[in-house]
């Protein structure tokens, strides 16, 4: 991937084996629409996490608010199938663009550890909220609107619709990331306190990119919940002990910090997820913990984080000795 | 009227008094020294000037505006950047992304906050990495680099934001002595030709009475003694405070 030839040929062949996928294997659609749910998960789990060092354990909190402010979209619009299906996730994003901004402003105050615990009381109260509120279902949940077109066509719409946010998603970060956003936050993260010594709006650049996050969570979330077809508050929706932890767990396993790192970890997560529960029914959540002590243990960097830290040469960490700039001094 | 005014500050952590009415004045494009025995408070009075926390009395003034209660950021973009006594640098980044990470944030530029680094942001960090010494380093993490030159880096990212005013905390410590001379140079060279006010701790006497055209000496949180480096060069008090007499 050294030339931008070859980038390019490299990101078409991707393009084209994802568009083909549900020709090839007809029979995985579902899972496959859920290969691109969990790489959103850790592309945009790893904006905070990885690229600004703050790890947020509530994370889940958008895709369950988008999931629901699709819902209530599809259910009181009294639009057709798809105009409240589009609506419905264009709500649901913003809604959750607007939960992060506003507990962005309290809850990035805090650091660290207690960032941590902070956003994971977040996860859990969404929860326990949502399933007590009558207008969204409260405990017994909310069902979505029945997909119109014949049987089958619902699994291939949901795969591409799914794999366009990823596609998305993966182009909008790299870009974020090459800027002047991707150094904030990485600055944010190495050296707080240096970052707001050099004057740096750091609370403005963190609270964008949770809104970033944020966004691409309420999307997915509306998409999910119709995939799945019934939204209960803790199953469904504000899932912190599953998809909540996975999102963190994928990031680490690819390496944190990295812009391919969360794509490889959830290829690599879900695949071994989903052989797991073929192979292993029964124990599949001993082996699911199992991997996770071996990723924690073996793996602290991830994937890529393991390589760059092995061979940083490859990845541009040399001293260069061969150019001079054209003037020195000021 | 100096560009930056400190009158009476005072400045108590529970009962132990840090600052105690210390007053200075540091007049635009001068190199000033700022010297004392270990915790007279040098890095205290630093600490209040830049806004890390509030003063319990007096005020400080920089280009004639009030910044005693101004929150860290806001000071910085003032113009007014200090470097820490403990280096600090972004260490999972590379040399050259520190430094382009290092440019004045006025809002005017948010706008190229989703766009690519400007050519010119990296032209002028190559330069001044050029200039302390690191350029055949700059795609190294930060973190690797040992103390001195991340010392070094961080004086380069300091100019990278187009200061008016500078605020050095031991510039020299655990720089090599050759290393030092030339650091000297360039310190007055930044005086000079960038216009770029210097306060400087230091507890390296050479370097501060060299460099320094005015000091200013604290112990025990007070305002000890002042004037051109030879008069405290011989005075008896700064010296018994050094030498631990009291």
């Amino acid at each position: 991937m050294s030339t931008p030839i070859m980038r390019t040929l490299f990101y078409a062949s991707v393009v084209l084996l994802a568009l083909a996928a549900p020709l090839l294997a007809p029979a995985f659609k579902t899972q496959m629409a859920f290969l691109w749910v969990m790489i959103v998960f850790a592309l945009s789990w790893d904006i905070l996490g990885g690229q600004m060092g703050y790890n947020s354990f509530g994370n889940i909190l958008f895709f369950g608010v988008g999931m629901y402010a699709c819902a209530i979209v599809q259910r009181d619009s009294g639009l057709d199938y798809f105009p409240a299906l589009y609506v419905g996730m264009v709500t649901g994003a913003m809604v959750a663009v607007g939960f992060a901004a506003v507990l962005g402003s309290g809850m990035l105050g805090l650091r660290g550890h207690y960032f941590a615990i902070g956003t994971l009381g977040l996860g859990i109260a969404a929860g326990e909220f949502a399933s007590g509120w009558d207008y969204i279902g409260a405990g017994s949940g909310l069902l979505t609107p029945l997909f119109p077109g014949e049987i089958g066509g619902r699994e291939t719409f949901f795969y591409y619709l799914m794999f366009a946010i990823a596609a998305m998603t993966f182009p909008v970060l790299r870009w974020l990331y090459a800027g002047r956003f991707g150094l904030t936050i990485n600055a944010i993260r190495d050296d707080e306190d240096k970052a707001e010594a050099m004057g740096i709006h750091t609370t403005l650049y963190k609270t964008a990119a949770w809104c970033t996050s944020a966004f691409f969570l309420g999307l997915t979330g509306a998409v999910v919940g119709n995939m799945i077809g019934f939204i209960d508050p803790r199953d469904v929706a504000f899932t912190g002990a599953t998809y909540g932890v996975w999102m963190i767990l994928m990031a680490i396993l690819g390496g944190k910090g990295t812009l391919w790192g969360p794509v490889i970890g959830a290829v690599v997560f879900h695949v071994t997820q989903q052989l797991f529960w073929t192979y292993l029914l029964g124990w599949q959540r001993v082996a699911l913990g199992l991997l996770i002590v071996i990723i924690v243990v073996f793996f602290p960097l991830g994937i890529l984080g393991w390589a760059r830290e092995r061979w940083p040469e490859r990845f541009g960490h040399k001293v260069q000795q061969d150019l001079k700039p054209v003037q020195g001094g000021k | 009227m100096g560009i930056l005014e400190v009158k009476g500050v005072r400045k108590t952590f529970g009962g132990v008094i840090a600052n105690s009415d210390i007053s200075l004045s540091v007049p635009e494009g001068k190199i000033i020294g700022l010297i004392g025995p270990n915790g007279s408070g040098k890095t205290t009075l630093f600490n209040s000037i830049v806004g890390y926390h509030p003063i319990d009395g007096g005020s400080i003034r920089f280009l004639a505006r009030e910044i005693s209660r101004l929150r860290v950021p806001q000071i910085a973009r003032l113009g007014l950047i200090r470097t820490f006594q403990q280096t600090r640098i972004y260490g999972k980044m590379s040399c050259l992304q520190n430094m382009q990470i290092s440019v004045p944030q006025t809002l005017q530029r948010w706008g190229l906050v989703m766009n690519k680094i400007p050519a010119e942001d990296t032209e002028r960090a190559e330069g001044l990495l050029e200039f302390v010494g690191l350029y055949a380093k700059r795609h190294l993490f930060a973190g690797d680099l040992s103390f001195g030159q991340q010392k070094l880096l961080e004086f380069a990212m300091a100019l990278m934001i187009r200061p008016r005013m500078l605020l050095l905390d031991e510039p020299t410590a655990g720089i090599n002595p050759t290393l030092i001379n030339a650091l000297i140079s360039r310190l007055r060279r930044v005086s000079t030709e960038l216009g770029i006010t210097l306060l400087v701790i230091e507890h390296n006497m050479r370097v501060i009475m060299d460099l320094a055209e005015y000091i200013y000496c604290l112990a025990h949180g007070e305002l000890l003694a002042e004037g051109k480096p030879e008069t405290i060069q011989n005075d008896q008090r700064v010296v018994d405070a050094y030498l631990g007499a009291h």
